[in-house]
């Protein structure tokens, strides 16, 4: 797992198929659940990971949330870190 | 149970997260290390029907339970699986299946697929058809490889669960190198925990330091081989640990588990301390059994430690260890567990460590979980 992978404006992340993005009332939070546990995630997250369909691009999705989150001036750069660090724990593909 | 490199990120914040149902205790295979309890025959009359099943289901996604695991005995074995899959999935639960492979038919594995589950979780004890055969007590082997192929087939995410112990732990690099083949996404090598037949035949199962550690090695070797391909989690048995697990992390804070006969308990071992009452989700809502059971508030906490946990700095790390460890090997369920080297009763430890280290071990005869291997009348005037 040394390799890290950097994703460009063109790729198009999408959710592993053992991973379930869910909306969860009791948490009143997005969680993803896999095999054998349950992470409770910050909007922000949340939000990448939603658009995280295979269809939507990187450069789409860093557009849609600068929009959702005017007031972070670098939220680019945080977007592609975080796909890069998700993609290391194995809950997004390339 | 702590797992190296298990994630499990979400505080329950007081909710009953992960749900275990124990739809049956019967099962076709005899396992020497069976976690379920010793007279296992007694609760086949008393199993839930499928509409309590359905209830408990529903009352435990009330509580904010997210993971669910439909476990036994053999799970397959009920032949309503598939429904309580299905409403489960209704629910919005992550559904996990937990069997030995024994009764999972490519028909039912669609059905199951059709029903939504998301997951499953497969054991498997050796890489050795003949070990295995005899370790379950039935010709198994072929059968659970050739259904881990059916589930990946299928397009299931997939656990592989390889219980741990002497006789199979000099074969990590088989097994790892057999799951690699099959493509699972999970493999779990745990050594296994001594409660119930496991602690019957401890002293033939417990392997040695050296073993843990050659196998080990072979762990950390194949998971710079296999990448993110296959997640690999080795767990090393309490007994060489010098500080208890945090079990079930901490009684009643995320873990529910349902007995066949509906009992609500913290974890799958509990039955094991005397004392105890054991009231069903036949007679009360799952909401007063997690929240208000006496039962469920007996060690919640750590109004209940004694020394040398109570003024420990890290009690809030492994909440004392297993109480059914401390009641079986001290027999009190208030006692540290002996698995942490500052327990007084840390011996009783060291004790069955050393046992593995006699040159001149005569073997004795392993006990397989079967009706009638042992007498278990005592159990029933508790």
């Amino acid at each position: 797992m040394s390799e890290h992978f950097h994703f460009q404006p063109e790729d198009r992340p999408r959710l592993d198929s053992k991973y379930l993005l869910r909306w969860e009332k009791s948490q009143d939070a997005y969680v993803l659940l896999y095999p054998e546990g349950v992470i409770k995630l910050n909007t922000t997250a949340a939000e990448i990971l939603k658009r995280c369909t295979g269809e939507a691009t990187a450069a789409n999705i860093a557009t849609e949330l600068k929009a959702l989150f005017v007031y972070n001036a670098d939220i680019e750069n945080s977007i592609y870190k975080f796909l890069e660090i998700t993609h290391g724990k194995g809950w997004i593909r390339s | 149970m702590a797992k190296d490199g298990s994630a499990v990120s979400l505080d329950g914040q007081g909710k009953p997260m992960w749900l275990v149902l124990e739809l049956t205790y019967r099962c076709p295979l005899k396992c020497v290390w069976c976690n379920n309890p010793l007279d296992f025959d007694q609760y086949g009359k008393k199993e839930l029907s499928t509409e309590e099943w359905k209830r408990v289901l529903r009352e435990g996604r009330e509580l904010g339970a997210l993971q669910l695991g439909f476990s036994g005995g053999e799970p397959m074995l009920r032949d309503d699986i598939e429904e309580l899959v299905a409403e489960a999935e209704r629910l919005g639960y992550y559904t996990n299946l937990i069997t030995s492979g024994v009764g999972l038919t490519p028909e039912r594995l669609k059905a199951l697929k059709q029903a939504g589950l998301k997951q499953i979780q497969l054991s498997l004890q050796s890489a050795n058809r003949d070990l295995t055969d005899e370790l379950v007590g039935a010709r198994a082997h072929d059968l659970k490889v050739h259904v881990a192929r059916m589930i990946k087939a299928e397009g299931f995410p997939m656990v592989l669960n390889v219980p741990i112990f002497r006789q199979n732990i000099d074969q990590v690099d088989e097994i790892l190198a057999l799951a690699e083949d099959i493509g699972v996404d999970y493999l779990e090598l745990a050594n296994i925990q001594y409660y119930n037949w496991a602690l019957l035949n401890r002293d033939e199962l417990l392997p040695t330091r050296e073993q843990i550690e050659r196998a080990e090695a072979a762990v950390n070797a194949a998971r710079q081989r296999s990448g993110q391909k296959m997640t690999i989690y080795f767990v090393i048995p309490d007994y060489y640990e010098t500080r208890p697990k945090a079990c079930m992390n901490g009684w009643g804070t995320i873990h529910l588990t349902i007995a066949p006969d509906g009992a609500a308990l913290p974890c799958q071992e509990v039955r094991v301390i005397e004392g105890l009452e054991f009231p069903t989700v036949r007679e009360h809502s799952l909401d007063w059994l997690w929240n208000d059971s006496p039962l469920f508030k007996k060690f919640r906490g750590d109004e209940w430690m004694k020394e040398p946990c109570r003024t420990c700095d890290e009690k809030e790390k492994d909440f004392g260890g297993c109480r059914c460890q401390a009641f079986l090997l001290t027999g009190d369920a208030t006692n540290t567990d002996p698995a942490c080297a500052k327990s007084p009763h840390h011996h009783v430890i060291e004790m069955a460590i050393s046992k593995t280290r006699q040159k001149h071990h005569e073997p004795r005869p392993l006990v397989r979980r079967q009706i009638g291997a042992v007498t278990t009348m005592f159990m029933a005037q508790k």
